[in-house]
């Protein structure tokens, strides 16, 4: 049985980690973008990102109580030590791949911020206001590029069907319970996963109809990143990420 | 969109103290609602403003390079258009 300090933990790697890691994934758009100004757009929701990161993961610190700092938590951890959502790890793709899996991660975590800022962690709660701003724009912005795709020509169509269908089985993980939301959500510190998924499920499937786009009937749910057992993707994030502070462990930036 | 590009657009931006919108670039967008999207990430990411206007180019009228002269030069010695040009007598004091 875990105790209440490693659910703590636990859960805060899983937010800032699923942060850091989509984060990471925008970045290799820097200089890639479709156009110049969606180049910066997307950037800016990445900076976003990783700025939220930052702030979990020196939290995650704290209440680890090992003395280890926001980088030694983001650069100097293994695969099997994250814990983010295996959809945030998926490759890119191509802009319509990216986009997809923005607007399937976007829309959760609106939700989830929406009800973690009534968490009685007061970490969390402020926490969750001051990223409920970004992030309500990161899924306007994935929105608006859903229905354009989507509803755009028979090209874009395709473009944003087949990811959806690719990386629909990814989101049944926004919305899995184990030990660490047994222990926290009782103590009204983590998000009743359970309460956010009828919101989540009939905003997507709004914007899913909307698109003229069709939600996959397979309901497979792939899991285990929130258990530290990831896709092939991770370690490969993991090894570019990390090798600069590896290889140098002394450099500063 | 008949070369393939987005239609360009005019953008302009009130900062926090300013009063009137300034110009401050162009970028493309395939409509109205984008191009402020796009002004957004592009131009006031570092809190340039609190106000964003969006024209099309194409609907910028300006005037004539090549008729600077006759536009703009007859202005140039007309120096009791300013109001340094005159004298503000003792007892007004200080304007």
């Amino acid at each position: 049985m875990m105790t209440e300090q490693e659910a703590l933990f636990d859960y805060c790697l899983r937010i800032g980690d699923s942060s850091l890691i989509i984060g990471h994934r925008l970045s290799e758009w820097c200089g890639h973008g479709p156009i110049l100004e969606e180049d910066i757009a997307i950037i800016n929701v990445s900076l976003d990102l990783v700025g939220q990161a930052r702030s979990v993961l020196d939290y995650a610190g704290k209440v680890e109580g090992k003395g280890r700092s926001e980088d030694d938590l983001a650069y100097l951890r293994d695969v099997t030590f994250y814990r983010n959502h295996l959809l945030c790890e998926q490759p890119n793709g191509d802009y319509g791949k990216t986009i997809v899996r923005q607007f399937l991660f976007d829309s959760f975590h609106y939700f989830f911020l929406n009800e973690l800022v009534n968490s009685k962690d007061q970490f969390f709660s402020g926490y969750a206001e001051k990223s409920l701003k970004e992030v309500t724009y990161h899924m306007q912005h994935s929105t608006k590029w859903m229905l354009r795709m989507g509803d755009g020509t028979e090209e874009s169509h395709g473009r944003v069907q087949e990811p959806l269908n690719d990386l629909w089985r990814f989101t049944g993980e926004f919305f899995a319970v184990n030990e660490v939301d047994e222990i926290l959500t009782s103590k009204g510190i983590a998000v009743d996963l359970n309460k956010i998924k009828p919101k989540w499920e009939q905003y997507v499937r709004s914007i899913v109809q909307e698109a003229t786009l069709i939600l996959p009937t397979n309901n497979w749910e792939q899991l285990g990143g929130k258990e530290g057992r990831h896709t092939e993707h991770l370690g490969f994030i993991l090894a570019e990420m990390q090798f600069l502070p590896r290889a140098y462990p002394d450099a500063t930036w | 969109m008949t070369n393939g590009n987005w239609p360009l657009w005019e953008v302009f931006i009130r900062s926090r103290q300013g009063l009137n919108h300034k110009h401050v670039g162009s970028l493309r967008a395939s409509d109205e609602e984008m191009a402020i999207e796009n002004a957004r990430d592009v131009y006031t990411r570092r809190s340039e403003g609190i106000s964003i206007w969006v024209v099309l180019s194409s609907n910028v009228h300006a005037s004539n390079p090549t008729e600077k002269g006759p536009m703009f030069d007859p202005a140039e010695d007309k120096v009791y258009r300013h109001p340094t040009f005159y004298d503000i007598p003792d007892e007004i004091g200080h304007m």
